[in-house]
């Protein structure tokens, strides 16, 4: 069985739901993390068989653009989980609700 | 050796910049270096005041490029492409840069004193507002799907830090961390619709992806038209520019993130960052996606009535004033996607009404907003802590300027007229109203009235009602605002002593500037008409 450029598709659609449905169902802040990281990852693929299947090198360039965003964004959000960490030490999102109205 | 001879190198063709046409968005950058480097290297200008002045420095010089890049941009036909194409320097990219340097001017004079106040040390605050200002601008100029998603992280990424800055206060953490995760999630959204377009039409580019869908083949179809992919892509490119202009059923992030955070950080998300993100919306549909109005604009136009509506009614039942104004920022929201779906219209005089009616509402929101959370940084005292509807009671007695300065903006936000919020309001319901949208026309005005209420409630409690705060229901028309129970710490009946609201300076200018524009594009709105057009030209010009 030939592996075609759907298959990666598929692939990166189902990584891109996982990741989404983790971001929603799990409470551990950092888990929430490697979902989003999930996600963007799921894209690259995306990009990536996309590219393949256009035989087109602009879709393997923004890969490049979204891992430094990525990068930038771990960067932040993990700092954030500290700060949030240090004051509540073992915080679930569902205890991360002091705001509401 | 051989082999090497062989493999002469292809010249490289290295792509026009074109420079001169960045330099606001040079400025705005290099000057967060800058002002980071400055204050690293004398520990002296660490101190408050001098970061402020260079921010507000950096974004007046910022500004003063923009006349003189409109008038070399009418010389050569009021549109240039830079960066090999990517970035596009027209009337639409000038105008939104100055509104957002604008921004950043007054936010910089509303957070020197709040940090001194707040007893929070350092430049960061200004640093990350220029950094995520720039940003801004780039997602307004981008004519590139991944440089729209560079700029659209640059805005956010600093935003997110700012948000989560006051160390002291866990609610602000919270907000940062809140903010954080669902603008992480709108991102992979907003990208994967990326992903969806460039597999669809074969191109990031605006230019390339409307080339694309107009392409017609052999048999004579365009077969993108009916392209399920290309309409998923849309999809999920309208929900990520959803969540950052906070429109409904998108906006669940907004009130608690708006009441988290610092409050001048939220004068600069609810002003700065919602018009970039407008201008993109803009960019990205009415010129990307213009062709293909029929597909997008109806689901525009049922957000649009759920984000006035949904606004106005939650803003009447909040009791902190955060949150209520998160709730009317809302509601602002939907006048600006009421703007954006006219613009999108394919009649040329419903799309020029439509551009124009989204600019105008952008400059006068900003600065009306800037100037209402620059009263609720002063009122809100040390801690950041005195939110609560009371304690703008009696405020007209005890800072009668102040007050004075709060209702002239409260009312412009309602829309009265001789205030810059009539127009702004007027201009989008006549744009809905000339391209037959009668149904939204209806719901904003229906929401404007609802919303007018909240607004005329505070200043109700500013000019009529007592010092100290009513208990019980003696009073009908703040029967609301008894049942603040536990939701901020402060005690109202601090509030009600109001020894210590104090006026810095530099926040009255701020506020002064801010109701002086408001007034003055109130009384005569054509001062910027000449802008307002170059800009709506510049996205009409794109248009097929």
């Amino acid at each position: 069985m030939e592996v075609t450029d759907t298959w990666y598709l598929v692939l990166s659609a189902l990584l891109f739901t996982i990741g989404a449905v983790g971001l929603l169902v799990r409470r551990n802040p950092l888990v929430m993390f490697m979902c989003v990281e999930l996600m963007l990852n799921a894209v690259n693929i995306t990009f990536v068989a996309f590219a393949n299947a256009l035989d087109d090198l602009a879709g393997q360039t923004a890969v490049f653009f979204v891992l430094v965003v990525a990068a930038a964004e771990v960067v932040v959000g993990l700092s954030i989980v500290v700060a949030l960490m240090r004051r509540r030490p073992n915080a679930t999102a569902d205890d991360i609700a002091e705001l509401r109205g | 050796m051989n082999l090497l001879a062989q493999l002469e190198p292809a010249p490289v063709v290295v792509p026009g910049i074109e420079w001169s046409y960045l330099w606001p968005l040079i400025v705005l950058s290099i000057g967060a270096v800058l002002l980071i480097t400055i204050t690293s290297l004398v520990p002296a200008t660490r101190r408050q005041g001098f970061p402020a002045a260079f921010t507000a420095a950096t974004a007046i010089i910022a500004f003063a490029f923009l006349p003189w890049m409109s008038n070399r941009l009418d010389d050569i036909g009021g549109r240039v492409l830079v960066v090999d194409g990517a970035m596009a320097v027209d009337g639409f990219t000038i105008f939104v840069t100055g509104v957002i340097c604008i921004a950043v001017l007054l936010v910089a004079l509303l957070l020197d004193d709040y940090l001194r106040r707040e007893g929070l040390d350092g430049p960061e605050w200004y640093v990350l507002m220029l950094l995520s200002a720039s940003g801004g601008v780039l997602l307004a100029s981008a004519e590139d799907l991944i440089l729209t998603f560079v700029g659209l992280e640059i805005l956010s990424i600093a935003v997110y830090v700012l948000a989560a800055l006051h160390l002291r206060r866990s609610e602000s953490q919270e907000a940062g961390f809140k903010y954080f995760v669902l603008g992480a999630l709108s991102s992979a959204i907003f990208l994967y619709g990326i992903a969806m377009v460039y597999g669809a039409t074969g191109s990031t580019s605006l230019t390339g992806i409307n080339e694309a869908i107009m392409s017609v083949n052999d048999a004579g179809l365009s077969p993108l038209r009916e392209s399920s992919m290309i309409l998923l892509g849309m999809a999920l490119l309208l929900v990520g520019f959803g969540f950052k202009v906070s429109a409904v059923p998108f906006h669940v992030w907004t009130p608690d993130v708006y009441q988290g955070a610092p409050t001048p950080v939220v004068a600069f998300m609810a002003s700065a960052v919602k018009v970039a993100g407008f201008a993109g919306m803009v960019r990205v549909f009415v010129v990307g996606f213009g062709d293909l109005g029929d597909d997008w604009r109806p689901l525009l136009a049922a957000m649009a009535i759920f984000t006035l509506l949904v606004g106005a009614f939650l803003a009447v039942v909040q009791t902190n004033i955060k949150r209520t104004l998160a709730y009317s920022s809302i509601t602002h929201a939907g006048f600006l996607l009421v703007g954006v779906h006219a613009a999108g219209s394919d009649s040329v005089s419903t799309s020029l009404l439509g551009s124009k009616a989204v600019l105008f509402y952008m400059i006068s929101y900003t600065v009306m907003i800037v100037g209402t959370f620059g009263v609720i940084t002063v009122v809100g005292g040390r801690g950041d802590g005195n939110h609560t509807l009371d304690a703008y009671r009696g405020l007209s007695r005890r800072q009668p300027l102040l007050a004075a300065l709060m209702a002239v903006l409260l009312l412009a936000q309602a829309g009265i007229p001789f205030t810059s919020g009539f127009f702004a309001k007027f201009r989008v319901i006549a744009a809905a109203a000339e391209g037959g949208q009668y149904g939204l026309a209806a719901a904003a005005m229906v929401a404007a009235v609802i919303a007018a209420y909240l607004y005329l409630r505070v200043i109700v409690a500013m000019y009529l009602a007592d010092d100290v705060p009513v208990t019980g229901a003696a009073s009908a028309d703040h029967a609301d605002d008894d049942h603040a129970g536990g939701d901020v710490a402060v005690p109202a009946a601090g509030a009600a002593t109001g020894s210590e609201i104090r006026v810095p300076p530099s926040v009255l200018v701020a506020l002064v500037l801010a109701v002086a524009a408001t007034l003055v594009l109130g009384i005569v709105p054509g001062v910027i008409d000449g802008a307002l057009s170059d800009g709506a030209t510049a996205l009409s010009l794109l248009r097929p």
